[in-house]
Formats: C-alpha cells, structure tokens, sequence
C-alpha cells in the first residue's frame, strides 16, 4: 500500500506535521498568553473586556499543544522521551502554568465578585509561568539539551524573550479587538514588547551559531545561504514596518486595526522557520536525526490517512468560529 | 526516600484520578444540556433556557478543570513512562493521536460557540454547537477507553523485536473488553451526572428556591437514574464475565478467592490477609460467587494460588470493587426511592432532599473506585501479559518526580476544594438570583417574567 510513500518521506511528513502544530501553537495560544501575561490590573472593565476577547479561542489555541506533543510522542517516541526527560522539571512547571491560568479563566466569572481580582492574578501569574517556562524549554533546547551554568542564563534569558514576543502578539490582538483607551494601551505596549522581542532575536541569533557549529554553517555555506538571508531580512523588516504603523494608530474607522497582529505572525513565523533550518534535520539537536527517531511505517501511515482527512475539517469549523466571533469583543457576553 | 518507580505510580495515579473526575461529569452533562436546548428550542418555554443556563455554568468550570487537567496526562506519558511509548507506540499513537484529531478540536471549538455564541450564530447553530461538544467528549471517551481495554486485553499485534506491531486495527479497536468498558464508562458518567444535578438542585430546594427550573432538574435526574442504575449493575456483570475469562486473577483479587475452589462463596465483607492468605472476619454468602461467574452454584473458580508473581495487591483490588458495587446499590435503592415519592407526592421532604444532597458526589466515588479495580487489578502489567509496570518506567532521578508529585498534590487538592465550593456557591446564587434575562433572543414576546408564574407542564 502506498509505496511511493517511504520510510524518509513520512518522517520528513510527521517532522513538518510536528512543526507546524508547535507553530500553530506559538501563534495561537501566544496571543492569548500574551493577553494573560499583559492583562491591565488597574482596570476591571478593560480586564473583562481582554479576557473576552480570546474567550472563545483559547481552548481550542491550546490543543495544538497536545496535538503537538501527540505528534512528536507518536511519530518520534525515542525523540519524545529524550527531550522531556531533559526537560522534566520545566514540563512541570509550564504544565502548573497552564493549569493555573486555565482554571482562572472560569472561576474569575463565577465566583463571589470581591474574589474575582485574585483569579485574574491567578490568571496573570500563571500565564507568565507557562511562557517563561517555554521560553526556558526553547533556551535549553537550543543549547543542546544540557545543563550548565551558561545553558541556563541562556535559557532564563530565552524565557524573557519568549515572554516578550507572547507579549507583543497579545497586545496586537487586543488592537484588533478593541477600541478607545484599550486599545490606545494595547498599542503602547505593543510597541514596548516589541521593542523588548527584537534585542532578544537579535541576541538569539548572534548565540546560536556560535555554540552549534552546523548552524553557522547552514547560515553561511553558498549557495543556499542566500536564500535563507532572505528570511532574517524579512523578520527585520517586518520589525520596521510595524514600528510605523504602531505609531500611525488608531486609525479613523479603526482602518490597519489588524496590521500589527498580521505583521506579528509574518515575525513568527519568519522567526520559527529561522530556527528549524538551523536544526534540520536533528530532532534532538547533535543527537537523533528525524530519520533515526521515527517509528514504524504502517502506524504512522495510519495517522497520515486520518490526518490528511481531518485537519481540513478541523481547519474549516475553525475559520467558522472566528468568523462567528468577527468584530470587536466588546459586546461578548458569557452564557 | 522512595524510588522512582513508586513515585511515577503515585503521581500517574494522581493526576488520572484528578482528570477523570471532570470528564465524568463532562461527557454526560454535555448530552444533558443538549436535551434541556432541544426541549427549549421545540417548546419555547422559559423554564428549560433557565435549566440549560444554570447547568452550562457548572459545564464550563467542569470542562476548563477537564482540559488543564488533560494537557497534563499527555505529558506523563512522556516523562514518567517512556518503556510504554516505546513498547506499544505502534498502537497506542494512531490511537491517541485519533482522539486528538477527532475529539480535542472538535469540543474545544465548538466549546467557544456553545459558552460565547448565543448571541452570535443562528439558533439552530446554537443547538448544533451543544451537541458537538457532547459527540467531542463521547469519542474522546471512545478513543482512550480504546487504548486502555487495549492494555487489558491486547489484540491484533504481533510482536517484532520487543516492539509491539499492529497488525488488524479493527480487532484493536474492538478488542474483547471494549464494549463492556466502554458502556459501562458511559453509565458511569451518565450516573454521576444524575447524582450531581439532584444533588445540586436538591440544595437550591432545600434553600428555598421556589422556581421550577431545579424542581425539573431533580425529577429528570431522578427518573433517569432509575432507569440507568439497574442497567449499570447488569453491565457490570457482563464485564466482569469478560474479566473472568481475559484475567481470572483480577478476578480471583476482586473477590478475595486465594484458593481455586469448587463453589465459591460470595464474599460480602471481609479482611484479606496477604501473609496467610485469608480472608478474616468474611461475612459470605456460600456457593454465590460461583453462581454469578460460572452460572453454576458448583462451578469451579480459579485462586490466586495458581498465579503466584503474576497477581495484583489484593486488598485494594477486593475493597474498592467492594465500595463501587456498595455505591452502585445505593444509587439503584435512592433512585427508585425518590421517583416512587415523586410520582406519588409530587415533592420529597426535607430529610430526602438531605439524603441526596449527601449522594452529591458518589458517582465520583464509586467511579474512582471502579477505576481503581481495573488499574491495579491489571499489576503487575502495564500493558496485560507484555510490559511490566516497572519496565517501563523513566530514569528521571526521583527528586524530581517527588517534587512534582508534590506541587501536582497540593495544586489539585486547592483545585478540588474550590471546584466544589463554587458549585455550591453557583447554587446558592441561583437561588436568589433569576437565571435568566427576558432579552434573550428566540423567547415568545409574552413570555413569564418568573419561572413561579408558569404552569406549564415542564
Ligand atoms: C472516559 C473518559 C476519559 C479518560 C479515561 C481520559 N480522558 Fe482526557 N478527556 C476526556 C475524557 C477522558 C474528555 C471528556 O474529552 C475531556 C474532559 C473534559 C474535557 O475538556 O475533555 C478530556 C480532556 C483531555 C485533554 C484536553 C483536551 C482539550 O484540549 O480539549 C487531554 C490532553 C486529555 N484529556 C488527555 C487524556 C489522557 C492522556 C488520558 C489517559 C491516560 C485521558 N485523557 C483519560
Ligand atoms: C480514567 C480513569 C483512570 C484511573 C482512575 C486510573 C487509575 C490508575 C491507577 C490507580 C494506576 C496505578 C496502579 C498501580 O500502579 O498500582 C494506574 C496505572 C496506569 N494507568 Fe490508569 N487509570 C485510568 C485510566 C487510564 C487510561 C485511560 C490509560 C491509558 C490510556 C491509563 C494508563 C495507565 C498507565 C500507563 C498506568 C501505569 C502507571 C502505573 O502503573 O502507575 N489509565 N491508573
Ligand atoms: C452495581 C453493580 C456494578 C457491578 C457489578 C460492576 C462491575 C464492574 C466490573 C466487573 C468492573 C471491571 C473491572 C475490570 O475487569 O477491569 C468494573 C469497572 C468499573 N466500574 Fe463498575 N460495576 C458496578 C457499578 C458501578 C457504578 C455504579 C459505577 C459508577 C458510577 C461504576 C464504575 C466503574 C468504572 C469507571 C470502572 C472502570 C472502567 C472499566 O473497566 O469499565 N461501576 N465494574
């Protein structure tokens, strides 16, 4: 059956399924982090109004996380172990994270109203808990999967980062979905975020290549160095564009309301593809290749049958969901 | 300091404990919701927009507690049992991946539209909405009721350098105790959710609340619970026929046989003695045992003698099969209790609305329990007759794990006090305030200010 199909190609398949869902995941659930991580504590209305606006998002954001891990524990079961054996304790710790802002989510809206302020710290606190954390995950990744006083100042300073650029795309939904003086907010911090995301990249990608030597040479080996000079530019670019719109906003009839969060997205995923070119074709970095780590042929044909079904299901109810919930979050109300 | 093995145990068994609690509630509230929006949407009265909007409430709180609570589980996997994935991936990753891909997205957005779409789609999508979130959570419990009768009773593999292969899915995926399992999850969860919304609507009464909406809720739990205890308790004897037959050792552990013998009493209550195996003190009813499993008051029943090793613990296994059968009892004699009193008087008095408030969370109990039998009736296997427990467990130092296993305790501890808190305080707010406001799209212009001033026959 399918014997076009081989071995190499469903790894490589399963290899761009998994990254596409931790992209997905990035975006998605890095707005709504971002919502958390910046949620305005002076304000009860503006709070409400934020936490309304990714309400009917969040969850679903939040199983590209799971189908992520899925995909990697399925497809790369030996990969899956290494690396969350190496990051056990962050796993807990960005799982505790998500639990905590999970929960707030709900009980802000239920409980007796003086409570209500403590489950948006809960939410706040545990938002930045779950970003910190990836970032954190992503630092030590990037160092190899190992412990030493430099991985982890790298790491923590990756948390940062991570932190930052969750924070910069939170604030460009919240332009979207907003208007007046939450907006006229959510445009200042945008800028300060970003700001914050661009020093961190750049430190990033000056770090990088100096402690994985194949990465610097993907980056600098002709001819295909010229192609992926284009993507650095492109993230650069889009740094500077945004800078200027962010200045330019709000516009009359809330015209470009949507710009930031379009340029936030060409960042990230300019940024990730960036990332996964400098570790192509290691799954574990200098350790286990995509090839080395994949498991058995028949069971991953399984999955790439159902899959090629359904995510365009998946993809099509969710453009029906953000479609439902178009417009400003203002007028959300919670039954 | 304990190993890391015993830790990892520890903590998976915690934190499946603490999720399955909330998918209990989810998978059966969901269709239940779906019913109230059918009535609504068909008879435009009041009073079932007030039921479906009180019970999404605790839907919503019940659903995000199940999610967090899941994210985790597909971690531990990962973390704390490697040898599993690496055994058994080939059957136990389509299967996973399968209920993510036709059962976390489909709930998880259609979640959104359900909680924030009243007012935003079309009625009929409303109703849609509902509905696939309660199909979302039925094949999620399809898909790992799957891969968990699987690891009791594999089939359809064949085993390749350790490495188990698969080789016919249908037989995986209906495996010989799948069906069993699988209705007798649903009737668990449809039975606590009867249990719940009584006891719930059971404390507004009690409080005075004199709107029709937790009337309706009690009766309808109530009569459903009638019908749904007595068939659990058949299933559950079909089930444990198939146990018979697939693991006569969990069998021999449940009911505290330690010697094969021709027979076999029934055993109510007892001690069991692991160093002298014996059961102390047993309260039994002779020949039954036998009865029940073989259908012959003679027939004979293997002991534990004749698995020696190869047997779980049995005093876990033995008391909380004892506990979910007590429970499963007791919710057949107060079901049936109170929807004769219903019917004959209309209302319960006082004592019996206690009485079911007190029942709020069996299900919960006898659930666990239930769980409980299955799981480490299964030791020492992880995985029936191929993977040992303690072969698969990770390397991470247990440190680690005990400082996890800690914070994961404690955090689920604060988590569970609160979840209870609010529905209760969910409860009591009901009671002073209308659930409901007469804005509402889809309402009849003429429709009662209050639920008292209808009559209808809800
Ligand atoms: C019989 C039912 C049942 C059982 C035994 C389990 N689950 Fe579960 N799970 C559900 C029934 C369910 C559900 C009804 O579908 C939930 C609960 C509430 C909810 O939001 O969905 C859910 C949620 C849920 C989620 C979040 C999904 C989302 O984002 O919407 C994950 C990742 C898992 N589960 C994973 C697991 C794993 C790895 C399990 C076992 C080892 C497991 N569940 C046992
Ligand atoms: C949902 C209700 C469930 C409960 C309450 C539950 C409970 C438990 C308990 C108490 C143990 C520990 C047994 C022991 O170590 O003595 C255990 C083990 C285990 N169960 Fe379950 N289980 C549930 C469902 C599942 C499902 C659906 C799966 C997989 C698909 C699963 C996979 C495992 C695994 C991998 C272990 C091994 C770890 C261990 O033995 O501690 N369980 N479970
Ligand atoms: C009243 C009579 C009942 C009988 C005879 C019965 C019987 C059984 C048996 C034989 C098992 C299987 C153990 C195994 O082979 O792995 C089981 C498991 C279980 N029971 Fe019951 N049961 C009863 C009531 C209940 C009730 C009232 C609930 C919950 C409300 C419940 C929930 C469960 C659950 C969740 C499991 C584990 C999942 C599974 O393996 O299906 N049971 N029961």
């Amino acid at each position: 059956m399918m014997n076009w199909l081989t071995a190499e190609h469903l790894a490589l398949v399963f290899g761009g399924l998994t990254a596409l869902s931790i992209l997905l995941y990035a975006i998605l659930d890095g707005y709504d982090l971002g919502v958390g991580i910046t949620l305005p504590m002076g304000n009860e209305a503006w709070r409400d109004t934020a936490i309304a606006s990714i309400g009917p998002f969040w969850d679903a954001n939040e199983t590209w996380l799971v189908l992520a891990v899925g995909l990697l524990l399925v497809a790369f079961p030996a990969a899956h172990s290494a690396i969350l054996h190496a990051l056990y304790l962050p796993t807990a710790m960005l799982l505790i994270g998500l639990i905590l802002r999970g929960v707030a989510f709900d009980f802000r809206a239920k409980v007796k109203t003086q409570r209500k302020v403590y489950w948006d710290y809960t939410f706040k606190v545990g938002s930045l808990l779950a970003t910190f954390s990836q970032g954190f995950m992503l630092g030590i990744y990037v160092m190899g999967l190992q412990y030493h006083t430099g991985s982890i100042i790298f790491a923590c300073f990756s948390g940062l980062c991570v932190t930052a650029a969750y924070a910069m795309i939170g604030n460009a939904w919240l332009i979207g979905k907003t208007s007046g003086e939450l907006q006229l907010h959510a445009i200042k911090h945008c800028k300060i975020a970003g700001v914050l995301t661009l020093s961190g990249i750049l430190a990033v990608s000056l770090i990088n290549p100096m402690v994985n030597a194949n990465v610097l040479q993907v980056w600098t080996e002709p001819p295909l160095a010229y192609f992926f000079a284009a993507i650095p530019l492109l993230c650069f670019a889009m740094f500077v564009i945004g800078y200027l719109a962010l200045k330019r906003l709000p516009l009359p009839k809330d015209a470009g309301a949507w710009l930031p969060f379009a340029i936030c997205n060409v960042i990230f995923i300019s940024s990730f593809i960036g990332l996964a070119l400098s570790f192509y074709p290691f799954v574990v970095p200098n350790q286990m290749t995509l090839y080395q780590a994949a498991s058995s042929r028949e069971s991953l044909l399984i999955i790439f049958f159902g899959a090629v079904v359904v995510i365009p299901v998946i993809a099509a109810y969710t453009a029906v969901a953000y479609y439902a919930f178009r417009g400003k979050a203002d007028g959300l109300k919670y039954y | 300091m304990l190993d890391t093995l015993i830790l990892s145990r520890i903590q998976f068994a915690a934190n499946i404990s603490f999720h399955i609690l909330f998918p209990t509630i989810t998978i059966a509230l969901g269709w239940l919701l779906f019913y109230f929006k059918l009535r609504f949407d068909f008879s435009k009265h009041p009073v079932w927009m007030r039921a479906y909007r009180f019970w999404v409430k605790v839907f919503a709180l019940t659903f995000a507690l199940g999610v967090v609570s899941g994210i985790t589980m597909s971690f531990q996997f990962g973390t704390n049992w490697p040898g599993f994935m690496e055994t058994i991936g080939n059957i136990a990753g389509p299967l996973l991946a399968y209920e993510i891909l036709t059962a976390f997205f489909l709930e998880a957005t259609m979640l959104g539209i359900m909680l924030f779409g009243f007012h935003k789609v079309p009625r009929w999508a409303h109703t849609l909405a509902t509905f696939l979130v309660a199909l979302g959570t039925t094949f999620s419990a399809f898909w790992i009721l799957v891969l968990n009768s699987w690891m009791q009773t594999p089939a359809g593999f064949e085993m390749r350098d350790g490495v188990v292969h698969a080789t016919d899915w249908l037989a995986i995926i209906f495996n010989p105790s799948f069906p069993y399992r699988f209705m007798h999850m649903l009737l668990a969860s449809a039975l606590t959710v009867c249990f719940l919304v009584a006891g719930i609507s059971a404390y507004r009464l009690l409080r005075g609340d004199n709107k029709k909406a937790p009337k309706l809720t009690l009766k309808t739990a109530l009569f459903t619970a009638a019908i749904l205890a007595p068939t659990q308790a058949l299933v559950g004897d079909f089930h444990g026929l198939n146990t018979l037959e697939h693991q006569p050792q969990k069998i021999a552990a449940m009911e505290g046989i330690w010697h094969t013998e021709k027979g076999a009493p029934l055993v109510l209550f007892a001690i069991p003695d692991a160093e002298t195996q014996q059961n102390r003190f047993a309260i039994q009813i002779p020949k039954l045992a036998s009865l029940i499993l073989t259908h012959d008051a003679d027939g004979e029943l293997k002991g534990l003698n004749e698995f020696v090793g190869e047997h779980p613990p049995v005093a876990p296994v033995f008391y909380s099969f004892r506990v979910m059968v007590g429970i499963g009892m007791l919710m057949l004699l107060v079901a049936w209790w109170s929807s004769i009193k219903l019917v004959r008087h209309k209302t319960l008095t006082p004592l019996h609305l206690k009485v079911l408030i007190g029942m709020t969370f069996s299900g919960w109990i006898a659930t666990l329990a239930g769980w409980y039998v299955t799981e480490i009736g299964r030791q020492p296997y992880l995985v029936y007759g191929l993977l040992k427990t303690r072969d698969a467990v990770t390397t991470v130092p247990s440190e680690h794990v005990a400082l996890t296993l800690g914070l994961y305790l404690v955090l689920y501890a604060v988590l569970l006090v609160l979840y209870i808190k609010t529905l209760f305080w969910l409860a009591k707010r009901a009671v002073e305030v209308e659930e409901y406001d007469l804005t509402m799209p889809g309402l009849p212009e003429n429709a009662p200010a209050t639920d008292k001033a209808t009559g209808a026959s809800a």
